[in-house]
């Protein structure tokens, strides 16, 4: 075990002189190694903590690229970094905090091929990815590992925080058995996040990490909380450990990872469904005058961004309950439009489904339109 | 009959003209959740499949699960939770 060095005692002397820290706690901290999977909203407030606190070595796990649209509240990266790997601006951010920890990067996405590999070997993980095919193979992975997973998740106002430790509590699937189908459950990136909200539930995770690393207090095993930034409420709800779990449950199915994707229903019979049109083939069709019903599938609020003339506004989540208001055949041609072509192509199998035949999906969305037909049309 | 609150969830607020908990009369969770459905049609295929809660939707009676609750009579001032699970944190 590594000792404190001079600098340490100096850099961490808030934390030392409290009984419950210590000399002791501080050198758990610092021979201490979380892994922290995605460096975007909960990430950031996470791994900054954590290299703040003087923690060791900090693994990162991130495929992606720094977005203008992240800065609302990805507090790790900044302008500079837009377009190169979240990662490395992370990983150069908590550098600046601390020079002195030590920051493993997988500029990787978490799959079950390489899951157990990257993850063995840390004492904490914390989940702070955007969808349930990670969020599964996550919570598996630490189950067979036998590694605390602290989870956090958000949505618009709302959040949920719970720590998952198989040996002593519920894991993920004791508290949701199965996913959802796809598109039942809308992502930050069509629902909207509150910029501030990851700040507060990854602190929260941060603290249930550092707590679990100096074994001080009550951890947040077996309770979930959740947070209402609009009420500024904090509620705890009690989770069981299901003794049917099927992977920590007495007689587990799940061994070994497995397929998340097909677990977590993203099916290829889907896609094969959903016919593209580019934004240049609806601008010719509309200057021709052909026939046709322009669906926009998006919220109502982000019309206020901005529209295509003449579209019909249906959310994609009411799409089915909707349709019928409107006079249109089952053959008309109807193009599906939303902000960049997801939830549209939802939306879309959805209207196949009902026995619509003529369904089409514009390719690339709003956004798309915004890029090559016009440009009056703001891009977001 | 006890009136009682169910807090509805922030995604299935589309399915309950935004409103962010609804009263109803019932004798137990099971009634009032029927009674939920009876008031918002649309709501009920984003909890049940087949007649039974779909897994991913934890339905609490104040800070208890009801699927290892005993009983899930309801008294005054009983509060009930709908929580589904969300998957946010990156992008």
């Amino acid at each position: 075990m590594k000792d404190l060095t001079h600098k340490d005692y100096q850099r961490y002397s808030r934390h030392i002189i409290m009984p419950e820290v210590g000399v002791e706690g501080q050198k758990k901290l610092k021979n201490a190694r979380v892994l922290v999977i995605g460096a975007g909203g909960l990430g950031s407030p996470i791994a900054m903590y954590l290299a703040a606190a003087g923690i060791g070595t900090i693994g990162l796990v991130d495929f992606d690229v720094v977005d203008e649209s992240n800065l609302q509240r990805q507090i790790i990266h900044s302008t500079e970094y837009i377009g190169r790997q979240k990662i490395e601006s992370a990983s150069q951010r908590l550098k600046g905090i601390n020079p002195e920890i030590e920051v493993i990067t997988y500029n990787d996405s978490l799959r079950s091929d390489n899951a157990l590999q990257i993850m063995e070997g840390y004492d904490v993980v914390c989940d702070g990815t955007d969808n349930f095919q990670t969020r599964y193979l996550v919570n598996d992975a630490c189950v067979l590992l036998g590694i605390p997973n602290v989870y956090g998740s958000i949505f618009q106002f709302e959040g949920q925080v719970s720590v998952f430790d198989a040996k002593r509590g519920p894991c993920y699937r004791c508290l949701y058995a199965n996913p959802p189908p796809p598109g039942l459950v809308p992502s930050c990136a069509e629902g909207g996040v509150f910029g501030v909200l990851p700040g507060t539930i990854g602190t929260l995770q941060a603290t249930e990490i550092i707590k679990l690393i100096l074994g001080i207090g009550e951890p947040l095993i077996g309770r979930l909380m959740l947070y209402d930034a609009l009420d500024m409420s904090f509620r705890e709800l009690k989770l069981k450990k299901n003794p049917d779990c099927k992977v920590c449950g007495e007689n587990p199915e799940v061994t070994e990872l497995i397929d998340y994707d097909e677990f977590c229903g993203v099916s290829s019979k889907d896609a094969e469904l959903v016919e593209n049109i580019d934004v240049r083939e609806l601008e010719e069709l509309r200057r021709k005058g052909e026939k046709h019903v322009l669906i926009d599938v998006r919220n109502p609020t982000e019309l206020q961004i901005g529209r295509i003339d003449g579209s019909i506004l249906i959310p994609e989540r009411l799409i089915e309950e909707r349709i019928h208001e409107y006079e249109i055949a089952k053959d008309d041609l109807i193009i599906l439009q939303c902000k960049t072509g997801i939830r549209s192509a939802r939306a879309l199998v959805k209207l196949k489904r009902m026995g619509f035949t003529n369904v089409k999906n514009l390719h690339g969305g709003i956004n798309a339109w915004a890029r090559l037909v016009d440009p009056k049309i703001p891009l977001y | 009959m006890t009136e009682v609150t169910i807090a509805i969830p922030t995604p299935l607020r589309v399915y309950t003209d935004n409103q962010k908990k609804v009263k109803v009369e019932a004798e137990d969770v099971e009634n009032a959740l029927t009674a939920l459905v009876t008031s918002y049609p649309s709501l009920k295929r984003h909890l049940y499949e087949d007649g039974k809660l779909m897994d991913f939707v934890n339905v609490y009676l104040n800070e208890e699960d009801i699927r290892y609750a005993d009983s899930t009579k309801l008294k005054q001032g009983d509060k009930i939770s709908i929580v589904p699970s969300i998957a946010g944190g990156t992008s």
